[in-house]
């Protein structure tokens, strides 16, 4: 644990990416191997479940600093992270232990089946024999998601650089299913596995977005083009006659679409499509707030299938006949796609092909760009013809040229503070808009992000000085601050008390120019819904 | 009729009408009494200033031309009755608690305080009172201070470190107090100490009370070569700005008890933090309201809603008032945030 908690403490003492890359492939070069793994595990997101919930973590936590539990609550809203509160105000620790990263997340495996009593007991001794950054890193690993500022790309980077392997195809090792109590590091990064090929997807290409002129991209003969859906970007395998559907944030999630099972009869053994899974309800494509209620869902009843059937709407395929394709041009993998997609009877198939378009003039694009709203997506996607199918976000040949977002001027009516890099910052913002009879303020969205950090440090300041009441976390303040709302699209939501569900909002401008008798109204949001 | 009390807290500061002086006052008064030369407790406008010595030619060098006079700590003076008198509060070189008492009953404004003796001020001394007026910037008990020689070794270690890989160490701290205390205790054997305009004006005024290792003004004058793998000692507002472009390659770093936070770091684009602040901590605030013996406590800036309702808690009569002194708020502005803490 030693280690480890030195390696995140290296990672944290620098705000350069070359020096964390180093720190990490030190660390990789001198840890133990099943160290090694279990970091690669952790900095992956597959840590072992939850062996305590969080609230008797608190609990213990405050009673170990003899606060009260209040107090306890207060400190973790301005430190804005629940492991870095505890490991702040639990007494220093006056033993110390040399127990590996390993030995920890064993214990933690078998502490999950244990006794409340005996649970508490392992916590606090260990919270005692740790000093600081090991005691954030052992709770950090209890609480959740290990997010600590180190990408997943960053990680396989420098697992790279300490074992002199190619990135990509260190990327395609870590995907899928692997279990890091049972794997080898040898296994895992430096032999060829055939078990589990079965169920591996291929990592994403991702697409950066267009933010120059159209145009320099330069002959529009090389590109083609088709509407970026919004739906669950998705891989679906097909292998010896079993299916896999993985989605972007490289989570299986097979089991929440039944009705996909239907493509092991219709594809042959070998095939990856990369495509998106869509809400598809009466033949429509819908919004992804109907999609929703698909995701959040454990249990996928025969009600929620009828009332929202999803589809695949296929644009590229990665694995024909059990071969990888992904480095033959886009045009020849579109081919195969497009023969694979019309042999079959696509009317009783959960698939549908995302057309492609080919253009004479950039100009003609914009126009299909601004058709995207009406056919439910989310703007275009532009490749190049001769495109392999890549690794990661990579610039140059895919891109997105995204509709511009709707906008409406809102009032800002509570805030909260916000977690990580804005810890005891009020950062997380609720805005409102004017109903009907323009005397009251209704809230419609939540956004946190689009304010430089100057201008978040001002309007934090300004609700210090202007909060009305508290509650709990959360202040109301008075409303006198109008923001620009930027957000992608818009739909009708029995859940939302505006009525109305935004996508993506977040913040666009701060109109100091505006009173909040400028702001819009529910009204003005309303007829932003396409017809 | 309920007797006034003897210090209250208008528009104007914190106001003792027996005497008709201000503590610390952030508007314009006929006399005001200053705890230390931080520019929110010593503004400018007062027709006249009563301070500690070693603050008198500070503030002088922050406001200019302004009628102040000097008196040294636990030296009384009284005004129609009221006797005043100033004792340490090991905040910064020259900081201040101010004692006020009539007729037996005790005040203390304790300005801003640590407990720590940190080589440049005057250390702390408890003061016992019956009202205790403290500030709390740091009163969560998430922040907890360790000695300032670790700190030091490690300002030390990592300057060192930086120097063997070729990199220039730029040490963010507050002109006025943090500077003066990374100063003193940086290691001049490892390499120069470089210093920026604002800190070597502010460090001059001091020298002449107070041994410091060299340090050398960036100038026009300065080259590259001279600065690689040295010192450069900078207040948080140049962090990012045009001028610190001179010192590439260089790694950064900031003294402060905000860097507790890990999120306060990165949102900063700092590399590295070091949990040094001139406040106390939560258990200093506790140990030094308990030496008080004060039953009645007032929580001026900082987490005061929290902090006054612990207190209750714990039997005392505590409450807050609102000053304009940089608590809660600093976190808006980083140029002071940064520094003072």
């Amino acid at each position: 644990m030693k280690q480890f908690a030195q390696l995140i403490k290296t990672l944290d003492s620098t705000n350069k990416t070359n020096k964390k890359v180093a720190a990490l492939a030190d660390y990789f070069t001198s840890a133990s191997d099943k160290d090694k793994v279990w970091t690669i595990a952790i900095l992956s997101h597959r840590r072992p479940p939850r062996p305590v919930n969080t609230t008797l973590l608190r609990s213990w936590a405050s009673e170990m600093a003899n606060i009260p539990a209040w107090l306890f609550e207060e400190s973790y809203h301005i430190v804005g992270d629940l492991a870095e509160t505890i490991a702040l105000v639990i007494p220093t620790a006056k033993q110390s232990t040399d127990k590996s990263l390993t030995g920890y997340l064993e214990d933690m495996i078998s502490l999950k089946k244990k006794e409340e009593a005996e649970k508490k007991q392992y916590v606090i001794d260990q919270w005692l024999q740790l000093n600081y950054y090991e005691r954030f890193v052992f709770t950090k690993l209890i609480t959740g998601g290990f997010r600590i500022g180190v990408s997943q790309k960053l990680m396989t980077r420098a697992l790279a650089k300490a074992t002199q392997l190619n990135e990509d195809i260190l990327a395609y090792k870590l995907m899928g299913n692997w279990d890091p109590k049972t794997i080898s590091f040898e296994q895992l990064i430096l032999q060829e596995r055939a078990s589990d090929y079965l169920s591996k997807p291929y990592p994403f290409y991702l697409a950066y977005a267009i933010e120059e002129d159209v145009s320099d991209l330069g002959d529009v003969q090389d590109w083609t083009a088709e509407h970026k859906w919004d739906g669950i970007r998705s891989q679906i395998i097909v292998r010896e006659g079993e299916l896999f559907v993985w989605s972007r944030g490289e989570e299986l999630v097979t089991d929440k679409y039944p009705e996909f099972e239907v493509f092991t009869k219709v594809f042959p053994s070998g095939t990856v499509l990369d495509g998106e899974i869509l809400p598809f309800a009466n033949g429509q494509i819908g919004t992804f707030n109907e999609l929703q209620t698909r995701i959040g869902r454990k249990n996928i009843s025969k009600a929620l299938l009828e009332k929202t059937p999803v589809i695949v709407k296929a644009y590229d395929l990665l694995e024909w006949e059990g071969q990888d394709i992904r480095t033959s041009p886009f045009l020849e993998r579109r081919q195969l796609l497009e023969d694979l997609v019309q042999s079959l009877d696509l009317s009783s198939l959960p698939l549908a092909l995302s057309e492609t378009m080919t253009f004479d003039h950039w100009d003609t694009l914009a126009k299909e760009r601004d058709k995207a709203r009406e056919m439910h997506s989310e703007g275009l996607m532009i490749k190049r013809k001769q495109s392999t199918y890549q690794v990661g976000r990579k610039k140059g040949d895919w891109w997105k040229w995204k509709v511009d977002p709707l906008t409406i001027d809102a009032v800002l009516t509570y805030a909260m503070r916000g977690h990580g890099r804005r810890s005891n910052l009020f950062t997380d913002y609720t805005f409102a808009l004017w109903d009907a009879s323009g005397e009251q303020l209704v809230t419609f969205a939540k956004a946190y992000s689009g304010l430089t950090d100057t201008e978040f440090r001002k309007v934090d300041a300004w609700i210090k000085k202007n909060t009305v009441e508290r509650f709990g976390p959360v202040r109301s303040v008075t409303p006198q601050l109008v923001f620009e709302i930027a957000f992608e699209g818009i739909a009708r939501s029995s859940r939302h008390k505006s009525g109305f569900a935004t996508r993506f909002p977040r913040i666009l401008k701060w109109r100091h120019d505006k009173k909040i008798e400028d702001a819009n109204s529910l009204e003005d949001l309303k007829a932003m819904i396409p017809k | 009729m309920t007797k006034k009390p003897l210090l209250v807290f208008n528009d104007k500061g914190i106001y003792c009408e027996k005497a008709d002086v201000y503590l610390d006052p952030w508007k314009p008064v006929d006399k005001a009494i200053i705890s230390h030369g931080h520019a929110d407790h010593s503004r400018w406008g007062h027709k006249q200033y009563i301070t500690h010595h070693t603050n008198v030619p500070i503030i002088k060098h922050r406001l200019g031309d302004i009628a102040v006079s000097g008196v040294g700590y636990g030296e009384t003076f009284t005004i129609n009755n009221v006797t005043f008198s100033l004792h340490p509060a090991g905040h910064i070189i020259g900081s201040s608690q101010i004692r006020v008492a009539h007729k037996g009953e005790v005040w203390v404004f304790s300005g801003d305080y640590k407990l720590e003796d940190d080589g440049v001020a005057v250390p702390y001394e408890p003061v016992t009172c019956h009202t205790f007026i403290t500030e709390c910037t740091f009163g969560l008990p998430a922040f907890k201070w360790v000695d300032q020689k670790q700190v030091f070794d490690d300002i030390n270690s990592w300057w060192a470190a930086n120097q063997a890989e070729g990199q220039t160490s730029i040490l963010f701290g507050y002109s006025l107090g943090k500077a003066q205390r990374l100063l003193k205790h940086l290691d001049s054997s490892i390499g120069e100490i470089f210093t920026h305009g604002a800190i070597e004006n502010m460090t001059q005024v001091i020298r002449p009370m107070l041994d410091f290792p060299e340090t050398k003004l960036i100038t026009r004058e300065t080259t590259k070569e001279m600065i690689k793998g040295n010192m450069v000692l900078a207040p948080p507002s140049a962090h990012g700005s045009s001028w610190i472009r001179k010192m590439v390659p260089y790694v950064t770093g900031s003294a402060s008890g905000w860097m507790t936070f890990r999120g306060a770091r990165r949102r900063r684009a700092i590399d590295k933090g070091f949990v040094l602040s001139d406040h106390c901590d939560w258990e200093s605030l506790l140990t030094a309201i308990k030496a008080t013996g004060a039953t009645k406590i007032i929580a001026t800036h900082g987490y005061t809603d929290i902090f006054s309702k612990y207190l209750r808690e714990q039997g005392y009569d505590a409450r807050t008032e609102q000053t304009q002194y940089e608590g809660e708020l600093s976190e808006s502005d980083t140029k002071q945030e940064t520094a003072k803490a």
